[in-house]
């Protein structure tokens, strides 16, 4: 067995991943994306397991099994969240969310956006700094 | 070539493949379903790779419940069931980052590995891995169910709006905010 060519896999789902999580719009997307960067992981556990001769065997895959586990906790959690993000706007865009909103002094951007109802993704574009933020701040 | 390495190549242009369309496709179910075709893919390499155990872990949760899920996410969410247009941002930077992190880690991962070959170990069936489980790793296992229990806590907490409102609820959500604001904070 040659593991240069699942490790050449991984490190490509890896990529593709992290592609998925900076361009979708979609919060599902960006679950999805993040699901493809776990298993990339998984996938170097479990070939470094076969590779590499370690004190306790099959290490690789008990934290393959774990990182499943963490997986699935963590889409659990991140779905509640879409779900919720979705019922207070109406929609799951990533790049509409109000990064300023929930500090402790005020919360000015709430109340506008969920009075406006079902077009409030539209108010939340219009706003500066929604939009043409820098990629870095995501 | 051993037959070994024609199937991981196989599964791997497979893989790869439906990742890319999971991160370009237009439209949303089909992300999850080609999603499905990846975790497929994955899980008979590992089956390759001798991993009999995380083969089937990843069929039974990732296939069979982590998809699910994300599939009732698009449909809770009201997807557009064709092609959208609003998928995406316009993203050279993504394609630069995402395209130097994969090809960087691959050069990498080529340059430390070459063409060498190595022994396929002993099977890592579901009594080797519980032996190791329950004999070397079994203090990060029950902290793992503390973890999974807190997160299914966390997620009936986040998803039931009727959990933190305050008492006189006037039907704006001012306080509703201000609530889950101080929530935050006393946390």
């Amino acid at each position: 067995m040659r593991p240069v060519i699942p490790y050449v896999t991984a490190a490509l789902l890896f990529g593709l991943g992290v592609y998925g999580v900076l361009r979708r719009r979609n919060a599902v997307l960006v679950l999805m994306a993040v699901e493809l960067m776990l298993n990339a992981v998984n996938l170097i556990l479990v070939t470094a397991d076969t590779t590499v001769r370690a004190q306790l065997p099959h290490g690789g895959q008990v934290f393959a099994l774990f990182v499943i586990v963490l997986a699935a906790a963590e889409i659990g959690v991140g779905l509640a969240i879409v779900l919720q993000l979705y019922r207070l706007r109406s929609t799951v865009a990533v790049d509409e969310v109000a990064l300023t909103e929930g500090r402790p002094t005020d919360s000015p951007v709430e109340p506008a956006l969920t009075r406006s109802g079902a077009g409030n993704g539209a108010g939340a574009r219009t706003r500066p700094g929604s939009v043409d933020r820098p990629e870095g701040e995501r | 070539m051993t037959g070994a390495d024609v199937l991981l190549l196989a599964l791997g242009a497979v893989a790869v493949g439906s990742g890319v369309l999971v991160v370009a496709t237009r439209h949303l179910v089909r992300a999850g379903l080609y999603l499905v075709l990846c975790l497929g893919a994955l899980a008979g390499m590992y089956l390759v790779l001798t991993a009999e155990l995380v083969a089937w872990v990843q069929v039974l949760i990732y296939v069979g419940a982590v998809v699910v899920l994300l599939l009732f996410a698009v449909m809770l969410t009201r997807a557009p069931i064709g092609a959208s247009d609003d998928l995406d941002r316009p993203g050279w930077a993504a394609a630069l980052i995402g395209g130097g992190t994969g090809l960087g880690l691959a050069a990498l991962l080529v340059d430390a590995y070459r063409w060498t070959a190595v022994e396929l170990p002993d099977a890592g069936t579901a009594e080797r891995l519980g032996d190791q489980i329950f004999r070397s790793w079994v203090l990060p296992f029950e902290v793992l169910s503390v973890l999974l229990l807190a997160a299914l806590v966390g997620a009936i907490v986040i998803s039931r709006p009727d959990i933190g409102r305050p008492k006189a609820d006037q039907g704006s959500d001012r306080p509703r905010a201000d609530q889950r604001s101080s929530e935050g904070r006393s946390r």
